[in-house]
């Protein structure tokens, strides 16, 4: 397996004006996938009116799996009834990539972003994102990588972090799921992202005792992703 | 006029996309930036805008399919066409791609049959053998338009090759070539390409089909070295035995700026990026016969009279054709200067596997507006025609930043 060697480029030389932008915050607590889904369709054609700025929402969902785009529904592994009596949703969702799974103890980030407004290259974006991942990780002592050719955050072989974008006229939508204390079990019921051969894992897995809760890793990610992309945070609490 | 659609590039490391919906049907009206249709690359699924308004006449990439970036995917015309309508449904790409050409190549086979037989409005059956109609199929003639010699009016092999050979006969089959070989007699002379100019002809339309070439022009203020060239000339004459231009200016300030943003400096080798660690730029020395890009070898390691020296004798070495094969190889990216020659600003094609060419407009004297008052500054526009393959707008523009900069407080001693 190659590690991608590649670093993500700083903003510094890209950033043309020098002033930050903000970008709102906005933790939305539980909600069901559907919901979420048409939220997200309603923000995104505020952003590109240009009704709104670039925010960050975080969801929580209770257990769900959700196919993308590219996702093959045989990497569904459960049949309909064991989703069912394990009281797992499904849904296809508008997203990229290919099945996951939701549920609690997951920090599921979306942002909000017009990509216009800082480079029109969702190649860059997804290292954005990756790199936000890493860098939150290191925060809490844990060292992890990309892998060429497999979009998401990794420790060792096993998958920490997923992600999936949508664009539309370079406005992006939906993002990254990463395990804090997931129940890794679940993942079992799918081929996570379609990538046979690897396997999952999580901060609880990997920092036992140690592993800080859920908003604690929200509020380090907030602070590295604005890092990463350029953007001043700040947190709101309705819809801005 | 119709507009293409094409299947957009997401981002400099993405040279493919995978449509996964038409949200739009063959026939359908589109407005211009409603979304199109959706595509998905790694991880990435994206909904992009119509280019123009009218209607979808023609998808070529279907569903599911893969294809690369700048493929035209669909086609958006004016009006509806008639035909696609009727056959919303079983329009296909590839039926649609056929029946354009056709008049052309109906019109090309004219002046060549004209002779044999007035067209025929009537469709009538045509009867000839399998072999014939191989013929035809693969010398692109249509048997309608042929008199029979055979049985029953039967095209025989005999009737399709007079035909053909007709058809070598009064030149080319292309309308325009036969015109151009009907007034060749008189009007004009024909002239074979010399080497230097077939290698140039296809050097360009190489580098036209490789690179995704986009310009920027940026307007540059040379007063300053303006003056420090005249200041110097005299002496530089003097002390080195050959005339002081600006090109090595501009060769030096160059490096300067491909040291900062190494992607201009790269080239492309599959899907691979290669980074060029040495940085060599060529110049193009325009010729009476031609023209001839020898390089100034690690133009980042010399100083501004090593700089001006090898160009000096470099371009001295072309138009005495005394050049060696490594004095025209290894560049990484390249400079033109029809400036000399009174253009404004050009619009250069790429000098191949390079990614970057920058132009140098004529240096004139114009006003220019300073803090509210009117000054008289020599100026120039500088361009730099890119790959948009490798180099997004966001990395050229700043480059050229760079570049403005370093020529506008030019401070490198000369000697």
């Amino acid at each position: 397996m190659k590690t991608e060697e590649a670093v993500f480029p700083a903003l510094s030389s890209e950033s043309r004006l020098g002033q930050v932008e903000e970008c709102l915050v906005w933790d939305l607590g539980w909600q069901d996938y559907a919901s979420s889904l048409e939220l997200q369709r309603k923000l995104v054609g505020r952003r590109k009116r240009h009704e709104i700025g670039d925010c960050l929402l975080f969801v929580e969902y209770p257990h769900v799996i959700t196919l993308g785009r590219g996702g093959k529904a045989e990497h569904l592994l459960a049949g309909a009834a064991e989703l069912e009596c394990k009281s797992v949703g499904f849904y296809d969702a508008d997203r990229g990539g290919d099945i996951t799974y939701h549920g609690p103890g997951q920090m599921i980030s979306y942002p909000i972003l017009d990509l216009k407004g800082l480079r029109r290259d969702i190649g860059w974006y997804l290292r954005g994102l990756e790199q936000s991942i890493i860098d939150t990780l290191v925060d809490f002592g844990l060292q992890s990588r990309r892998v060429a050719g497999a979009t998401g955050v990794w420790v060792g072989d096993d998958k920490i972090a997923a992600i999936g974008v949508r664009t539309s006229q370079w406005v992006t939508s939906h993002g990254i799921a990463l395990n804090v204390s997931t129940d890794l079990a679940y993942f079992d019921l799918i081929v996570p992202c379609g990538l046979q051969s690897r396997g999952v894992t999580s901060l609880a897995r990997l920092l036992g005792s140690r592993t800080p809760p859920l908003q604690e890793v929200k509020s380090r990610f907030t602070l590295q992703f604005g890092r990463v992309f350029g953007r001043s945070t700040r947190e709101t609490f309705s819809e801005p | 006029m119709p507009s293409n659609v094409i299947m957009p590039q997401m981002g400099e490391s993405i040279f493919e996309g995978t449509i996964t919906k038409w949200l739009k049907k063959v026939g359908d009206p589109v407005k211009r930036d409603e979304p199109l249709f959706e595509i998905s690359t790694d991880k990435v699924d994206s909904e992009i805008p119509a280019p123009a308004s009218g209607f979808l006449s023609e998808i070529r990439v279907n569903e599911g399919e893969t294809a690369q970036i700048n493929t035209i995917v669909g086609v958006i015309s004016e009006a509806t066409a008639p035909l696609s309508r009727e056959s919303a449904k079983a329009e296909t790409a590839p039926t649609t791609r056929l029946q354009a050409p056709q008049p052309l190549r109906q019109a090309a086979i004219e002046p060549a049959r004209s002779g044999l037989q007035a067209p025929s409005t009537v469709p009538r059956t045509v009867r000839s053998s399998p072999l014939v109609k191989r013929i035809a199929r693969e010398e692109d003639v249509d048997l309608a338009q042929l008199q029979g010699t055979g049985l029953g009016g039967r095209i025989t092999k005999k009737d399709i090759l007079s035909h053909l050979s007709g058809r070598l006969n009064t030149g080319a089959p292309s309308g325009l070539h036969t015109e151009a070989a009907e007034r060749s007699a008189t009007a004009v002379e024909v002239v074979p390409m010399s080497a230097m100019r077939k290698s140039i002809a296809e050097h360009m339309m190489a580098s036209r089909r490789t690179s995704a070439h986009v310009t920027t022009v940026f307007e540059v203020d040379l007063t300053r070295i303006v003056n420090i060239k005249t200041q110097h000339a005299q002496e530089y004459l003097r002390q080195e035995g050959h005339k002081l231009s600006y090109m090595p200016f501009f060769i030096k300030t160059v490096a300067g700026a491909l040291k900062e943003f190494p992607v201009v400096n790269a080239s492309v080798s599959g899907t691979d990026i290669v980074y060029r660690k040495e940085i060599n730029i060529g110049v193009a020395v325009a010729l009476d016969w031609g023209l001839i890009v020898p390089v100034v070898k690690h133009a980042d390691e010399k100083s501004f009279l090593g700089i001006a020296k090898t160009a000096s004798s470099l371009a001295e070495r072309a138009r005495q054709k005394k050049l060696v094969p490594e004095d025209v190889q290894g560049g990484t990216f390249t400079i033109t200067n029809p400036g000399v020659f009174g253009s404004l600003f050009g619009t250069p094609i790429i000098n191949q596997p390079q990614v970057a060419i920058l132009c140098i407009g004529a240096i004139t004297k114009r006003p220019i507006v300073i803090n509210d008052a009117i000054a008289i500054r020599s100026m120039a526009y500088l361009t730099l025609t890119f790959d948009h393959r490798l180099i997004d707008g966001a990395v050229a523009d700043p480059f050229m930043s760079s570049l403005k900069n370093k020529l506008e407080q030019w401070d490198e001693p000369l000697f």
